[in-house]
Parts: C-alpha cells; structure tokens; sequence
C-alpha cells in the first residue's frame, strides 16, 4: 500500500502497526484516534496520589516489585490529570473533564484537557562553562535547524528551542524533527543537538549535558575572580600566586584585591588578555572547550614573560580552572620560567574543594506554551475570564500536577519543569504541534463567576469508577498539592 | 513516534501487565515464588519483539489464507495460519482472525518454558491461553458488560479436560465481525484455535441482507483493514424472535460441524439476549442458575479469568 493517506485519514506512528485511521475513528489499539484530522492520545488518563511519592509503574517489574499498590483513592487524595484526558475539538464544548472534589471544606473545580500547543517550545539550561556556540546560531537536530543559542547565564548555556516558526513556518522536514525534539525532550529523552559553529551537545533533561563526546559534572562555583576572593586566605602562605582560568574572568592572586590585602607580594606574573580591573582578566583566549571555558589545553599559553624586575627564581604558581577539574603547579627556574612540578600536599585540598563547590552539572528542560482562546474556551464561555482569574491567582494552573509559571501580561502562557511530570506526559499531532496537559483548579464558586462550564462538573467519585482507562502515580514529592486551596500560582 | 512496551504489575502484585501497541495482556501464573517470577521475567522478554516480528509480516498476514499460501516466517505468525487454514476453504479468512489468541498463546508458552506452574493463563482482551498442571482447575467468571462487571456464572476448566484456550467474538468486540453475533465464546485445545474458531462462529451468526442491520465496507472505518471492502456489522436494530432464531441457527450450524470436526469443544453463541450453547460447556452457576448466560441483561459478553477462592476485584 502507497505511504499516502486520503485527506480525512491519518497514519498513527505510535507502534509498528501503523494503522491509518479515519476522521472520528480510533486505531487497532483504541487508544489512539483521529480528531478532526489530528492524531490524538487518548488513553490512559493519569491520576496523582498524594499519598506516595513518586514512584512510577512504568519501571520494570523486574527491578520494581510491587512498586505500586494501585489502592483506590479517594476525595482530596487524588487529583485529576490532564494526561490521556483527551481534548476536545473544536474547543467551545467543555474540556473533556471537569472534575469536582472537595478540598479542606472548599469546593474546588479542577478542568483537566490536554492542549493542543502550536505556539510552544523548550527553554535548556545547561550546566556548562564550555563555549557551546556564538549568540543567535541556530541549534540543529538530524541537520534541521530546531532553535538557536541566547545568552549564556551563571554557570550555564542558554538554548531556546521550537517555536511556532520552526513548528510550522519552515519546511515539512524541519517542523517534524523540531516536534520530535521537543517531544523527546519533554519526556526526558536525550537529544542530540548541533549548534552552528560550535560545539554538539547531548541533552536529557535533568541529566548532565555531554559536550562534543564529553561529559559535564561539575558547575563552576564562581568565576575566575570570585574563585580567587573565596580562596585567597587558603592559598595565602602556600603559594606564591594563583591564576584561576575562565572563559569570562580569569583571576590572579597577586594583582586582585583579595591578595593585597592579605599582602601577597608582586609576582611580576602577566597574563594575556584585556585586564578589566587588577588581578581581572577578560579574553584571555578564545572560548572552547579546554580550561575554564576557554580553548587552551596549555594554561602557560595565557601567560607572558614575567617581569624580571619582581619575579624570582623557586616563585611558586599554581594555575587551576575555576571547576578545579583542570590544575597545574609550577616553579620559576633561574631564567624565571615556569617548569611544572607535582601539585605539593598544601595545595591539593584547595584544589579539591574548588571542585566539591561545583555542583553537578545538570540539563533543565523547561516547556513554554500558551494556552490559546480556543483551549480556553473549553473551560469558560468567555475565555478572557479565565486569564483574568489565573492572573488573580483565583486559579492555580498545573500540567499533569507540576505547578506551572505563569508569564504576566496578556494571556496564560507558561512555564513548566518537566522533570515534575509524570513520565511520557507529552504527546504531539502532526500538525506539528506538541499534546501537553493542562489543569486549572479554582474553587466552584469561582468558576460559576467566570462563566465555566458548570452543569458539566462531575464529581470525582464519578470520574473515579472509569478504572479501565486510569492509571494512579504518586504524586511528585517536590510539587504542592495541586488542590490545596487558596495557593496562587508559583514555583513551590 | 513509538511508544516503548508497557511492562507493570497489576495492584496486588500477583498479575502482570504487558501492554504494546493493541496487544494488552493480563498475565498470571501460580507456583513457588521463584518460578512465578522466572515465568514473568521470561514472558516480558519474549513480549517485548512480539510486536515488531508480526508488524513485520503485516501485509502477508492480511491476505486471505489459502491451501498453500505463502509460509509467514514468524513463530507466531505461523501459528496464526495454521489455526485459520481448516476454515480457508469454506470461507474468507485472513491469519489475523487468530491473532490475538496466537500471541495469549506464545507468551503463554514461554512462561511454560521456562517454569514449571501450577496453573497460569494470558488473557490477551478475552482471548485466554491456559496452562493447567495436573489436578489444577481454573474457574472462569463471565462479565456482561466490562464496565459494570458482576459475574453472573462461572464455568470450571480442570486439566482432565482438553480446553486450553478460551475466545470471544462479536460485532460489538474491538475486531470487526461480518456477523450479527453479541457474542461467541468458544472453548478450543489452544488458545489460536479458539480465537479463529470463535471468529468464524460469529461470523456465521447472521441475517444476509437484512434491512435492520446496518453494515459498512470494512475500509471504511479501518482502511487498512484485512476485511478490505467486506461489509462489518455496525449496528443491529431489535430483531424479532424468529429472525434471532434464524441468525442463531446458522450459527450453531457451523459451530456444530466444526465440533464434529474436532476443532472446538464448546462454544456459547449470544443474539439480543437469546443464548444457544453446544453440549458439554458444563457450567455451574454460584446463584443456582443453569445457563452460563441467563437472559444477560445486556448483550456484551467479557470473558474475565477468576481465581477461585480469592477477592473479586471488582466486588
């Protein structure tokens, strides 16, 4: 059979069956189905037991025995997730669940649907002083362009993928592998980027990032600067001058404030670079993937002839990398050039902590989507009630129990952590567009106000007694309780 | 995007889940504690490729068997053939009519294989392969409708007896059915052989051209759907006595002579709340009922594999 389906028909790629399946039909495993033309999940639907911690069934038996009790829960212990419930389409009939439950002596109202996001994208962090590639150049997957690099923050790398003009603005190539990235990554998958005139990167979130085949452990624990100020009183005495190396700020013990005001003498020492303030260095080489950031795999490379006129024979340096991962020692000899000796006993447990101040370098995947008027119509007959009551903090938004940040300004665009969301919480359409869930809790009363849905409330007892397409998890133990009333939306 | 294979235990800790695609299995076995673990283990191995192997030979298993058709090369896929060729003669048949049965059937045997059991069973959405040791049994509870199960008689399978596989087919199932049949349950030596067995059953349970039945090209709903162009039953309006008996007596023909053929041992044939069953599906009924469907109240009939002696989950 030709690879072409009828207009009404899509080809569901969930499993190797590869059904094509009809308008307003579902595949071979009834869990997936045609919506309109769009491929949808629509099984199995997810509760959160407050009750347990994390702990999820999809582990293997095998490792996991017993894992999960699968007790039938009951009132303000379970919460309704949004994952599996489906969603509805065309958008102004009620969200596929609207579920009520009573918390704590207040009614609350939770709507659970699983939004179709166009508009959406990922934000990664990666922990990492190497230099992952220039500003505003693309991030490629499979050789598609997928995003592009910002700005580099504290410690990490700054890369911002998907969006509506990689979804759908470019080819039909680039839209599918930019929705397979997201996806991926949303659901903890690792991904393997390219960035242009730069460096490849292996990313899953809440994993350490792996730089052109090598893995980060470790964040610096402040720059070349900061680094020496933290540690100048430990090296005072046993050392005659530091240099910590770093792609931003590269230190030097003698020239900065912190050793003369311990009264570390003039080494005659001079780095490579423009100094910015004493003992602070900017560009002392070009950003790489070596010592601190930078390219060099020589530290001797940054540093020019000592001045004969306060340097001495026997002078003891120490050059270390601001994540102690890199270190070196060396001994000016009677032509004042350095020769690298072993690093002496005093110095190692400098060194050592430096690196134990490094926390473990981490990839963060943040999802960013916005909930658009037709999603939220299907929670409201006048959709801009909605916003407005999630910007009052009247209604908490979660996706798939994770509390989300809320964005000010017009409409409900957001962030979510998706380590905090239970495995596989994502789905897409091959619009291509990305199947996220969304929840928003508000008490019943508050609901009625903004116009809900209400005659279409069910209690949760009654949404309880579908067990056949339900799946209970714990509930993230970092997350707060999605139905605790009387929270506003924000990060725990 | 594939999805990965579901592989859980159930609540409780003594079923296992394995779910991939449209196969969702329950899965339990009985013996010592090691055993029934080496079984399990070996039954999530062997259910992981099970999918691929068939998807594989998708096309192939679509066509209608024949004589001599072409040999799939895939264990199962084998078994699937062979537990539709006495049919391929006399009707159309494709391998995938024993598809579910089959794969109840392989994983069930790799447990076997692998563990000496007390008793085990897969129970592939109604279609169940059964492992017996000596002196075991197996009481099975017939649901009406899944959604709101109470059972409402039992039928006791013991390893004196021959049946290790156990099959519905009907038109309101998730497979299509070319017949009018709510339901058609049938006891067979295994488990491909019942499902196939079932399928021809309820096919053959019908009212050809009749106005009340409302009936679609297969391809319409499913269009790679190995019944092609044929008609399936999408609805059935209230039939009269007569017609019931009609469609009903077609029925228990063919499942009469398939018996006589050695290929079932017993099957329940269900039409708008009138129940035929073949002679020997013995049933013994907790409420003193007789029949193993006494006038269902709803037509839907869920095959749901009980231990005897312990807590109805569902009560």
């Amino acid at each position: 059979m030709p690879d072409v389906s009828p207009p009404d028909t899509v080809r569901c790629d969930a499993c190797p069956v590869l059904c094509y399946i009809k308008r307003g039909h579902a595949g071979a495993c009834d869990r997936y189905a045609n919506v309109e033309g769009q491929l949808v999940r629509v099984d199995p639907h997810i509760l959160l037991d407050r009750a347990k911690s994390q702990g999820t069934p999809l582990v293997p038996f095998l490792e996991r025995e017993g894992d999960w009790d699968g007790k039938i829960m009951k009132g303000q212990e379970t919460f309704v997730t949004a994952i599996g419930a489906g969603t509805t389409y065309p958008d102004y009939k009620p969200a596929p669940f609207i579920v009520s439950s009573e918390v704590e002596g207040v009614d609350m109202v939770t709507v659970v649907t699983e939004g179709i996001f166009s508009y959406c994208g990922v934000k990664l962090k990666i922990d990492t002083d190497r230099h992952l590639g220039p500003e505003r150049n693309m991030v490629r997957a499979q050789g598609e362009a997928v995003g592009h690099v910002t700005t580099a923050e504290y410690g990490s790398q700054m890369l911002s993928l998907g969006g509506v003009h990689h979804l759908t603005g470019g080819s039909k190539s680039e839209g599918r592998v930019t929705c397979e990235t997201l996806l991926d990554l949303c659901n903890g998958k690792e991904v393997e980027l390219t960035i242009d005139e730069g460096a490849s990167v292996r990313v899953a979130a809440g994993k350490p990032p792996v730089v052109n085949g090598q893995r980060e452990e470790r964040m610096r624990v402040g720059c070349g600067s900061a680094t020496i100020g933290m540690f100048a009183k430990q090296w005072f005495g046993k050392v005659d001058d530091v240099v910590v190396v770093d792609d931003h700020i590269t230190g030097v013990l003698s020239e900065h404030q912190a050793g003369k005001l311990l009264g570390v003498r003039e080494t005659g020492i001079a780095i490579q670079g423009r100094r910015s303030t004493p003992g602070r260095y900017f560009q002392v080489a070009e950003p790489g993937t070596g010592w601190g950031g930078t390219n060099i795999s020589n530290p001797l490379t940054i540093l020019k002839p000592f001045k004969t006129k306060f340097a001495w024979p026997h002078l003891r340096l120490l050059m270390v990398s601001t994540t102690g991962e890199q270190f070196a020692y060396y001994e000016l000899d009677e032509e004042l050039r350095p020769v690298e000796k072993e690093l002496p006993e005093a110095l190692k447990e400098s060194v050592g902590r430096i690196r134990e101040n490094c926390e473990p370098a981490l990839t963060t995947v943040l999802f960013m989507g916005g909930a658009g008027g037709s999603l939220r119509a299907g929670v409201t007959e006048n959709p801009v009630k909605l916003t407005d009551s999630v910007k009052r903090k009247l209604t908490r938004v979660t996706c798939g129990g994770a509390p989300a940040y809320i964005w000010p300004g017009g409409g409900i665009t957001f962030m979510v952590d998706v380590t905090r969301m239970p495995e596989n919480a994502f789905g897409y359409v091959p619009t291509p567009a990305l199947v996220a869930p969304i929840e928003f809790t508000l008490k019943n009363a508050d609901y009625a106000a903004l116009g809900g849905h209400v005659d279409y409330i069910r209690p949760l007892g009654d949404v309880l007694k579908e067990k056949e397409r339900q799946r209970q998890l714990g509930s993230h133990t970092q997350n707060p309780w999605p139905l605790k009333p009387h929270a506003g939306n924000s990060e725990s | 995007m594939r999805e990965p294979a579901l592989i859980r235990m159930l609540p409780g800790g003594r079923r296992m889940h394995l779910h991939d695609g449209p196969i969702d299995l329950i899965v339990e076995a009985n013996g010592t504690p090691r055993a029934v673990s080496t079984a399990y283990e070996s039954a999530a191995r062997r259910f992981v490729s099970i999918l691929d192997e068939l998807c594989g030979e998708l096309p192939l298993l679509r066509q209608p068997a024949r004589k001599y058709s072409e040999r799939p090369r895939g264990v199962v896929a084998r078994r699937m053939l062979a537990a539709v060729e006495p049919y391929c003669e006399d009707c159309f048949i494709t391998p995938m009519a024993a598809v579910a049965g089959s794969v109840a059937k392989e994983i069930l045997e790799s447990m076997t294989a692998a563990a000496d059991l007390d008793r085990a069973y897969v129970n592939n959405g109604g279609d169940i392969a059964v492992h017996l040791g000596d002196g075991q049994s197996y009481k099975v509870g017939m649901v009406e409708r899944p959604e709101n199960p109470s059972l409402f008689g039992y039928l006791e399978i013991t390893s004196a007896e021959p049946v290790r596989g156990i099959a519905t087919s009907g038109w309101r199932g998730r497979s299509f059915s070319l017949g009018i049949a709510d339901a058609v349950t049938v006891l067979a030596d295994c488990a491909a052989a019942a499902d196939a067995a079932a399928t021809v059953i309820a096919n053959a349970v019908n009212l050809p051209n009749h106005h009340g039945v409302a009936r679609v090209p297969a391809r319409e709903i499913s269009p790679d759907s190995d019944l092609g162009e044929r008609l399936v039953t999408r609805g059935v309006e209230p039939l009269s006595q007569l017609e019931i008996d009609a469609a009903l007596d077609n029925g228990v023909r063919v499942a009469t002579s398939l018996r006589e053929r050695g290929l079932i041992h017993s099957a329940a044939l269900c039409l708008q709340k009138c129940v035929r069953v073949l002679p020997s599906f013995s049933t013994k009924s907790e409420r003193g009922r007789r029949d193993i469907f006494p006038k269902p109240s709803a037509p839907r009939l869920h095959v749901q594999l009980e231990l005897s002696g312990r807590t109805n989950p569902h009560a």
